[in-house]
């Protein structure tokens, strides 16, 4: 993984005293809060309906065990025992002081952590696989790439005040487990002639407008991708609609020129920047991509598992999947056991899963837009220890990618933003399908809930999708179906009129009975939606 | 009734306005009548507050009551976590929010 150098420890260490100095002066009046909450804020910490709110940076959802070990202790020390993982592989702590921020940040810059660019319009933390580096179908790993993005887009000068937030994602892997055609600037690795080089899809995202990035570029050459995606945000940052904070986001832009005119801008403002020679030179990349060589694998790892535990073997099947390297599997820590709330990890759970890396995942966790943790490099004999572990420390549901695999924000329950409660719902449907051969029956089927149309819990992406709004003072629930945040993406439809939190559960099993009722073959729940349309869905829901 | 709410600056806590100070208790608030905007503007500046609000609630048995469900989330704390509320140890505290 990649380790600050002077520069980037000086950087991180300065942003933390300047911050400290704006604290105390907050809190001696010297600031207002009008002038204190955009300083705030680029430094990650809300306020929200209980208490601040620190959202801290994890680039591309890469961590190593000191690094959990710190997140564990900043939520023993400064908060109330426990984190949020969110749906942008960063974390959340709900309960801090204000005075204690900037202790908080100087404890995060000791392991190389911060919480810039966790907020307000600039280029938000890049996104990437959390499979990156391990997954067996990539075709490089992505990260150096994603790293490159980090330095160049932290604290630049010219993208600091975008019209609206910038969320860039990469991957290197056709299948998409990063919802990377649902971000501002998505980037997929290909190889065309023997090269690596960039497609690029622009003008993606969720929200009250959601849109799926249109295909910009098929081939960026790799080593012009720096200048490339700056172009890509000097057209945006010309023409963004600053007027209108609904249509300030990049996909208004780009839905309004159209794909074919947005990328001839970029086209030509890319030719110009050419000759000014900003691509950082080779060696520089070089470096970067060295902290990302693959890491010391037992080249006699035996490729073998006992599978003889009932209980391990079916984690495996579910939650286990390839290594790019023989005797080595990738492991989701699944953070969504039926009854918790989506995303939470404890303390005492996050410093578990640290030791868990440093002895069997060569020092690396990941963490995924769903809200779910990785073990990346486990060695196959090694798995069933970890299960052991992980499911003494309550880690160990094998439920990814079923319906009780939850997405959902934080909700009413917390955020200020809110309109409804979402994690109420995801308990309650957890609850409703808590039988895991029930949930096995029903195979993939992604569900994802957001308490208000800012959809940071990704309903248009589900395959299921709840919406939360305020019906005169009520909670209410839209359903959506046929949505798709991976490679197949498509957003959802809503159903009809919504539902109080009881019958919005009911409708969702009526839904996955009429898709019993009716699959084909292996087909998934979206597949069979994308098959029959929304008609008997609905006729099964109002009929 | 109009109740004067907002966050403790220093600790981001839940407050509510009694009439002369703040408390973390929505039973303590009083009823600013058509005074939340002053007095607001009087706390911010004394820096007791941070970012102070004026909302509609209704007098109950149980005490002052915010009529939205989102300012009564905040009166008691997440539904989700009754260990984290004001009222731990009241099965029922839940239901007073919705």
């Amino acid at each position: 993984m990649y380790r600050y150098d002077q520069y980037d420890q000086q950087i991180v260490d300065t942003r933390v005293e300047e911050f400290r100095d704006q604290v105390k002066r907050r809190l001696s009046g010297a600031l207002t809060e009008d002038q204190f909450k955009p300083l705030r804020l680029m430094n990650g910490l809300y306020l929200q309906l209980h208490a601040y709110m620190l959202r801290v940076a994890v680039p591309y959802g890469t961590l190593d065990g000191r690094q959990m070990r710190m997140l564990a202790e900043i939520a023993r020390k400064y908060d109330r025992g426990y984190g949020h993982f969110t749906t942008r592989q960063n974390i959340q702590y709900n309960w801090i002081k204000l005075a204690d921020a900037p202790d908080i940040l100087a404890d995060l810059a000791t392991v190389e952590m911060h919480a810039i660019q966790t907020s307000g319009n600039c280029i938000r933390n890049i996104s990437s696989d959390q499979f990156a580096g391990a997954a067996a179908d990539e075709i490089a790993d992505p990260r150096p790439w994603a790293e490159l993005l980090r330095q160049w887009s932290t604290f630049h000068p010219e993208f600091s005040y975008l019209p609206r937030k910038f969320k860039i994602c990469v991957i290197a892997s056709d299948e998409d487990r990063a919802a990377m055609r649902l971000h501002d600037i998505g980037i997929q690795l290909v190889v065309r002639d023997g090269q690596i080089g960039a497609k690029v899809f622009a003008g993606g995202g969720m929200g009250r407008t959601p849109m799926i990035a249109p295909e910009i570029n098929d081939f960026v050459a790799i080593a012009d991708l720096l200048s490339y995606v700056e172009a890509a945000l000097r057209v945006y940052n010309r023409h963004g609609r600053r007027d209108n904070i609904y249509k300030a986001r990049i996909k208004i832009l780009v839905n309004d020129l159209g794909a074919e005119e947005y990328a001839r801008q970029v086209d030509e403002e890319f030719a110009g920047m050419k000759a000014r020679d900003i691509d950082p030179p080779a060696a520089e990349f070089d470096r970067i991509a060295a902290f990302f060589a693959p890491p010391a694998f037992d080249a006699d790892a035996p490729d073998t598992i006992d599978r003889s535990d009932p209980d391990f073997a079916v984690w495996l099947d579910q939650n286990v999947r390839a290594h790019k390297q023989p005797g080595y599997a990738i492991a989701t820590i699944s953070l969504k056991p039926v009854g918790g709330i989506p995303g939470d990890a404890s303390a005492e759970q996050m410093d578990v899963v640290a030791d868990l890396a440093e002895r069997y995942s060569l020092d690396e966790v990941r963490v995924t837009h769903s809200q779910n943790l990785v073990l990346p490099h486990v060695r196959k004999a090694d798995l069933y220890t970890v299960w052991q572990a992980l499911r003494d420390a309550g880690l160990a549901e094998a439920n990814l990618d079923l319906i009780s695999d939850i997405i959902a924000c934080p909700g009413l329950d917390y955020c200020s933003l809110a309109n409804a409660r979402s994690i109420p719902v995801a308990q309650k449907i957890a609850q409703r399908f808590a039988d895991l051969d029930r949930q096995r029956e029903l195979g993939e089927l992604k569900l994802k809930i957001s308490g208000c149309i800012n959809a940071c819990g990704h309903h248009h992406a589900g395959h299921i999708g709840i919406l939360g709004v305020d019906r005169k003072g009520t909670e209410n629930y839209q359903l959506l179906l046929g949505g798709s945040g991976a490679e197949d993406v498509s957003l959802a439809k809503i159903t009809g009129p919504g539902f109080d939190e009881d019958g919005v559960v009911d409708a969702i099993e009526k839904v996955t009975n009429v898709y019993l009722g009716a699959r084909q073959d292996d087909e998934r729940f979206v597949d069979t939606y994308r098959r029959l349309g929304m008609e008997p869905f609905k006729e099964a829901i109002y009929g | 009734m109009n109740i004067l709410t907002g966050n403790d600056l220093k600790t981001g806590d839940v407050i509510w306005w009694t009439g002369s100070d703040w408390s973390r208790h929505v039973e303590d608030a009083a009823d600013v009548g058509d005074n939340g905007e002053a007095i607001a503007h009087e706390e911010e500046g004394a820096r007791r507050v941070n970012s102070p609000y004026v909302i509609a609630g209704e007098k109950t048995d149980k005490g002052p009551r915010p009529a939205h469900i989102k300012d009564r989330v905040r009166a008691l704390g997440p539904t989700v976590r009754p260990d984290l509320t004001l009222k731990p140890a009241d099965p029922e505290a839940g239901s007073w929010v919705i």
